[in-house]
């Protein structure tokens, strides 16, 4: 294919939580700031700046990107958004690291963000159609059926969701930019906790957040001159597929399986589970971490929950921790959630990952879904070149 | 015309809230205190109304500067017909404006009788809302300035408490059209019947019909299919706690994803007259509809859906949706 390569610098972040205490734009210029920070370039090095967020009725800005190039130093260059809803701080990744592969610019800096505060992502997701009947609100309506299709399906014992969700709260603890820091969190508290939408619990479901998270990206000769680990990006993929037509495979999406099976032949790893140190996973609900262990080629089918209930995928102990940052479960700014699983996999393979390092993370995944599990978007990323 | 689109007006409304960060909440906390503020530049020259960032450096902007209320118009067009939220409801001009002791200009509206009252250098003076809150909207326009007018700016008061947020409603009105294949589908529903449309390859039936098959990207046949009102839950979820956006739907409530008897795939239903805790997957169901004199061309017509008491059906593959008697096709 004859693509340059490229690798991260730098990735900044804000602190998850609530309410980010300024400005949209400030937000937003405090994660890039910190990416350039870590990468040791300066606003003058950027070349073109690659953002996504969700929907434009999430926090109802349209066209953010006119309004936020002065914040990210953008002004005379090239700005473009990307949009594919949930997955797309992953998209926006994989789009600014296309734009230095295809020898176009040589460090590009990509942001993805949301400001849950300002807005009331409920709302938007359940905007009132005429001629039509709504029975849902929200997300959790929709994914609650899939989950009880993949409980039956596998007849996974009852509580693995719950198991997933304590995990990656104990693994946010370690993560000082995670949004929910619950040290006092016990498994019978999360299994006590209301369903919400049946089966699926309060505790099982995501935060809403403010934050940003942002990434430099260097072309080989940057990074080469570059004072400080950086993340070789091994493979970029993306697909999509409708979100209902006839025979769709609701649990195991074939745009899910086509994505890993693309970024994986890339990256040229043949046994997932066994060559992939550490793994950031878009779970927005706790069951979606055995589904997309099996979906992604990690677990044979049927299998995920198995692997939950081994503590494979902990940090302590486990040999294919995923979302050791906490995940999707620990912090949700939905713009950005893409983005952070990307970023933290690669603060993985350069060792900067703080106090949730997997020890000698040589490889990681960074995956993001989004819309009705329609669209896909993942990286690998390793240390070596 | 039986095959003419419906169409029916769509509100889109929302009290978005923005927090404001120090300089754009300085600004506001000004216009409340009836003081106007620009931002000094990194060159030295006076932004109003202010950025957070410069827009030629991208330095981040601090140092918050009182302007004039009066000031030059730069230059200007006429708005014949204001709509709503505009800052007046009659014809006025949207005019840039520089003020006394700024750089640069805003846009805002100049409220005089006609477009012969306008001219490109008029001075102009701000006209303040009777009630200021700390919003844009503090400043109710701009009139021409009458010559004893200094503009001079107001002393800010110190310790006044400092906007941190501030409400910015949207409201979009779209007429909406649910398309052609939509627009059948909805007549027949006055009749209480239920149309798919077949892909051209698979033979599959969607329901509501698309126009279009997701899976072979080709228009579907022509002809609608009539489909019973019959079939059975490929699985649910139901809601236990009240979602604040959906006051009419009293928890716990079962929506479910129902497949009619013919059809390929499932769509949202409510489940009606069975406990959240006796529906099954693969149980049979029915449409509950509403009584004949009140139907219309709407999905609404079917309020939910019930147990028919049949035998549930048996579900091989239950990643699958709408195939219960093909295989894995993965």
């Amino acid at each position: 294919m004859g693509k340059e390569r490229a690798a991260v610098l730098g990735v900044g972040q804000t602190k998850y939580d609530t309410t980010y205490p300024g400005s949209m734009a400030g937000m937003l210029r405090e994660a890039a700031t910190n990416a350039l920070e870590m990468s040791g370039k300066r606003w003058d090095d950027i070349d073109a700046v690659i953002m996504g967020k969700a929907p434009d009725f999430f926090e109802g800005v349209m066209m953010p990107e006119v309004y936020l190039a002065e914040a990210l130093g953008c002004v005379g260059k090239p700005i473009m958004r990307v949009h594919t809803a949930g997955s797309v701080g992953g998209s926006t990744a994989c789009v600014a690291t296309s734009m230095i592969q295809s020898g176009v610019h040589e460090t590009v800096l990509t942001i993805g963000w949301e400001k849950q505060s300002e807005s009331n992502a409920m709302w938007a997701l359940s905007l009132p159609q005429p001629f039509a009947t709504s029975v849902n609100a929200g997300a959790g309506g929709y994914f609650s059926p899939i989950i009880r299709r993949y409980m039956m399906m596998t007849e996974a014992p009852e509580l693995i969701g719950c198991m997933v969700a304590l995990k990656d709260r104990k693994h946010a603890l370690n993560n000082p930019y995670a949004h929910l820091h619950q040290p006092d969190l016990t498994f019978e508290q999360v299994v006590e906790s209301p369903m919400l939408w049946d089966p699926i619990r309060y505790s099982e479901t995501c935060p809403s957040s403010d934050g940003a998270c942002a990434i430099v990206l260097g072309s080989e000769k940057v990074a080469e001159a570059h004072d400080g680990p950086v993340a070789w990006i091994k493979g970029i993929a993306m697909r999509s597929e409708s979100g209902s037509f006839a025979g769709r495979n609701m649990v195991s999406p074939a745009a899910s399986e086509a994505c890993a099976d693309d970024v994986f032949a890339q990256a040229g790893i043949h046994d997932r589970r066994k060559e992939i140190d550490a793994v950031e996973m878009y779970v927005p609900f706790s069951w979606y971490e055995p589904m997309w262990l099996e979906s992604l080629g990690f677990a044979e089918k049927g299998q995920g929950w198995k692997m939950v209930e081994e503590g494979a995928t902990s940090i302590d102990g486990g040999d294919l921790p995923v979302n050791c940052s906490g995940g999707v479960l620990s912090s949700n700014p939905i713009g950005a959630s893409g983005m952070i699983r990307f970023g933290e996999a690669a603060l993985q393979v350069m060792g900067l990952a703080g106090d949730h390092q997997v020890d000698g993370a040589k490889t990681a995944v960074g995956h993001a879904y989004g819309g009705a599990a329609q669209y896909y978007a993942m990286w690998v990323v390793g240390a070596d070149k | 015309m039986a095959d003419e689109v419906l169409t029916a007006p769509l509100v889109l409304e929302y009290p978005f809230t923005r927090t404001t960060g120090p300089v754009i909440g300085g600004f506001l906390t000004g216009l409340r205190e009836g003081v106007i503020h620009g931002v000094r530049r990194s060159d030295g020259t006076v932004m109003c109304p202010p950025l957070e960032y410069d827009p030629i450096t991208s330095a981040p902007l601090s140092e918050l500067v009182a302007v004039g209320t009066v000031g030059t118009v730069t230059t200007w067009t006429w708005n014949g017909e204001p709509r709503a939220q505009q800052p007046f409801t009659q014809p006025f001009a949207w005019a840039m404006i520089t003020l006394d002791g700024a750089d640069t200009p805003m846009l805002h509206a100049v409220f005089v009788d006609s477009a012969d009252d306008m001219a490109t250098g008029m001075r102009v003076e701000v006209v303040w809302r009777d009630e200021r809150e700390g919003h844009i909207t503090d400043i109710a326009g701009f009139i021409p300035a009458v010559a004893s007018t200094t503009g001079e700016p107001a002393a800010m008061p110190s310790d006044v408490e400092q906007v941190q947020s501030v409400r910015t409603p949207i409201r979009m009105e779209y007429t909406y059209t649910p398309g052609r294949a939509l627009s059948q589908y909805l007549r027949a529903m006055k009749d209480k019947r239920i149309l798919g449309d077949t892909c051209p390859e698979t033979g599959e039936v969607s329901v509501p019909p698309r126009g279009v098959s997701s899976v072979a990207g080709k228009p579907t046949l022509p002809e609608l299919v009539d489909l019973p009102d019959t079939g059975y839950i490929e699985s649910f979820n139901i809601t236990r706690v009240p979602i604040k956006m959906r006051p009419d739907l009293t928890p716990p409530y079962v929506s479910a994803w129902i497949v009619l008897d013919g059809a390929s795939v499932g769509f949202m239903g409510l489940g009606m007259n069975v406990e959240p805790e006796d529906v099954r997957v693969g149980m049979r169901v029915r449409a509950v509809w509403k009584p004949d004199d009140e139907l219309e061309m709407s999905a609404q017509n079917i309020l939910g859906w019930e147990p028919t008491g049949e035998p549930d059906e048996v579900i091989a593959d239950y990643a699958l949706v709408g195939r219960i008697e093909q295989g894995d096709d993965q």
